[in-house]
């Protein structure tokens, strides 16, 4: 009788633990966790966006900051060891000394050590957009420049503005994602539950829309936006750009899944029981695009961040004052610059590392969720 | 097939008209943008209202936009793609040369990175989980992330520092004097650099593709069969099973060009090539609509031609497929 109480007991709990196993959720994070380069590029997307987040507490410098002295000076070197000799506890740098005026060849002035500081005070800025303060991270007295990456052709500090320029960089793609998926997903569910007539019109657009170059498409919407716009207002606009260019993809597969869904019995069910096309199609097709949904958008983000480098690489995304990788990267055009100032292209490695990141997690994500589309 | 071919050639026709309004639409949401001859004002004051409303009237500007339009659609249908207000010159004189420049880069890239993908990712799959293949792999996902400006910024600097190659153009300054075995040469020396810095990006992704399609193949029961025939490995893996892991690759063909076409427009700035991309851009700039609308167009059809050919390509490579 105890035997069998504990032998029921026990058969209890593995069915319990199997359940719990088994949800999906809990499957497609067992899958995720098998891709190690999935969760290395998760966790390197976590920082940058973290790092984004707090860009004024990283960044020595504010985003006007310009010292028109040092223009096209080299990355700052970081010692321990001074020019005599000596070791010193905490690592230091020199100022700029100018050698060549007309090459803007800068050597060091090792007449003085300047120490790198931690949690010092700068320029004030609000932690969040509300609790002010005028704390960062490192910093170094002037005369000494802390241009850990080097500084542009007005004397900015480049590594301060990448921190700044995170912030259009990597928003770009959420803000995308943001607009496109609720258009994709509804156009898409409307046009395959509905057919005929709607399907369509709506299926002809998309077609006319992909049978674009994207970027020739791009280029011409973005020119004629206004030059009198704000920064805010302009990157919406760009943001729109590309929904209104990128939301048919998304639309045309969905319309595909939605074709043999509509075609299930949950939704004759949900049909049956008096519920409205719009709840059917939202509440109970939708649900089921979900993992493709997701897979979807990290693997949308990267090409929206790669197209508005682009743009601002052109000159036609983000203007100054305000400014993102691509429009960092810009500098770097012309064979003069690029080969004298090499500095300048750590904006292009950035961009490289981000979408190189959201790639590798959007793929190790569509093995985890999709097994059907799993690329062995 | 053939009534396949014709019903598509058919419907190229609304297409192209839904194309040009979009590109049309997009030009005239421009609120308070100014159009060329604002801009122009701004640049010259000197010119008199009466030069600027005689220009306007000349290119047909004074009339309501959607008059333009029907305008515009008229004179493409009896292919005139109207005056370039920046160079005065008709519109096909500009854009005739540029697209060929850009169908040349965009097929060259598209050569050179089959040439690579294919047999690396043969290779990969042959060897699958080996530190080759996850290598190779690895190389592939930086391959797609990597934009082509970036690319093409990081081998302009290369090629500065070694002498090896011509930064920018398509042609030398003695190109006009060269025999015609040397023109060729010439722009194939100068089409090397902008062809890597456009085909990384097409390796990276067809690499991969192959390698999946082929691991599936090698998966197939008729290879157990030709092994079991007593095939060579060689032999199984080239005659049979590369064969039908190639075929799904066409259709990625389409999807390509309209990748390179995109693509080929940075490159063309970073690197000054004289193609469609850079064209457009200097169109945009200036607000010369003509050169804009015909680019935007001729882009298109290029596009959707590339993949009518690649549905082509298929029905001919796959017996399996059949376009009712």
């Amino acid at each position: 009788m105890a035997h069998d109480l504990v032998a029921a007991r026990v058969a209890e709990q593995r069915r319990r633990e199997a359940a719990r196993a088994r949800t999906p959720l809990a499957l497609a994070w067992r899958q995720l966790t098998r891709y190690k380069l999935a969760l290395v590029s998760g966790a390197v997307l976590v920082a940058a966006y973290g790092i984004m987040v707090f860009a004024e507490f990283f960044a020595p410098y504010a985003l006007d900051f310009t010292d028109r002295s040092l223009f096209y000076a080299p990355p700052v070197g970081v010692h321990l060891r001074d020019a005599q000799g000596r070791w010193h506890l905490r690592p230091f740098v020199y100022a700029y000394r100018l050698v060549d005026r007309d090459l803007r060849i800068y050597g060091p002035d090792t007449s003085r050590a300047y120490d790198i500081r931690f949690f010092v005070r700068g320029f004030r800025y609000r932690v969040l957009g509300f609790a002010p303060t005028d704390i960062h991270l490192v910093g170094a007295d002037p005369p000494a420049r802390l241009f850990l990456l080097g500084s542009d052709q007005f004397g900015r500090d480049l590594l301060s503005r990448m921190l700044f320029g995170s912030r259009i960089s990597l928003l770009i793609g959420v803000l995308v994602v943001l607009i496109t998926f609720p258009i994709g997903l509804v156009l898409g569910g409307v046009a395959g539950y509905y057919g005929k007539i709607v399907d369509n019109i709506l299926m002809r657009s998309v077609e006319v829309l992909a049978s674009f170059p994207t970027f020739y498409l791009l280029l011409t919407l973005a020119s004629v936006l206004p030059a009198t716009l704000s920064s805010g207002a302009r990157l919406f606009m760009i943001a729109a750009v590309f929904s209104l260019v990128g939301w048919g993809g998304l639309a045309r597969i969905i319309r595909g899944l939605v074709l043999s869904i509509r075609e299930l019995e949950f939704v004759l069910a949900a049909r049956a029981a008096g519920l409205g096309d719009l709840r059917v199609i939202v509440r109970h097709i939708l649900p089921s695009t979900t993992s493709y949904v997701i897979v979807a958008a990290t693997l949308s983000i990267p090409g929206t961040i790669l197209g508005e480098s682009g743009l601002s690489f052109l000159g036609l995304g983000v203007q100054e004052p305000s400014t993102s990788w691509g429009l960092l990267l810009a500098q770097a055009q012309s064979v003069d610059v690029l080969t004298h100032f090499p500095w300048l292209l750590l904006p292009g490695l950035a961009i490289v590392v981000v979408i190189l990141a959201y790639n590798l997690l959007g793929d190790g994500v569509r093995d985890a969720l999709d097994p059907r589309q799993r690329s062995s | 097939m053939i009534r396949y071919i014709a019903r598509r050639l058919i419907l190229l026709g609304p297409l192209l008209v839904g194309i040009t309004f979009v590109s049309w639409a997009a030009i005239q949401l421009a609120p308070g943008s100014g159009d060329y001859f604002q801009s122009l004002v701004l640049q010259y004051p000197q010119i008199s209202p009466q030069t600027i409303a005689a220009l306007r009237a000349r290119f047909g500007m004074d009339q309501p936009p959607w008059i333009q339009y029907l305008r515009w659609l008229w004179s493409i249908v009896h292919l005139d793609f109207g005056l370039s207000f920046a160079y005065q010159v008709p519109v096909t004189w500009l854009i005739g040369s540029r697209a060929l420049n850009t169908l040349l880069l965009s097929i060259t890239s598209m050569v050179a990175a089959w040439a690579l993908a294919i047999p690396l990712g043969i290779y990969s799959a042959v060897h699958q989980y080996s530190v080759a293949d996850g290598a190779l792999n690895v190389s592939a996902f930086v391959a797609i992330s990597v934009p082509s400006f970036f690319s093409a910024l990081l081998l302009l600097y290369a090629a500065f520092w070694t002498h090896l190659l011509p930064l920018q153009g398509l042609t030398s300054v003695t190109y006009d004097v060269l025999p015609w075995w040397g023109k060729v040469l010439d722009v194939g020396w100068h089409l090397i650099l902008p062809t890597i810095a456009l085909g990384v990006f097409s390796v990276g992704g067809l690499m991969r593709y192959m390698r999946n399609n082929l691991l599936d193949v090698l998966r197939a029961d008729y290879l157990k069969t030709a092994r079991a025939k007593g095939l060579t490995e060689r032999r199984v893996i080239l005659r049979h099973a590369v064969r039908n892991a190639i075929n799904p690759l066409v259709t990625l063909f389409g999807f390509e060009l309209g990748g390179l076409l995109s693509g080929a427009a940075f490159v063309e700035n970073v690197l000054g090539y004289p193609g469609l991309g850079r064209l457009i851009l200097e169109a945009v700039l200036k607000k010369d609509v003509f050169v804009v609308m015909g680019s935007l167009l001729l882009g298109s059809v290029l596009l959707i031609l590339g993949n009518l050919a690649a549905d082509i390509l298929l029905a001919v490579a796959d017996p399996r497929i059949r376009y009712d």
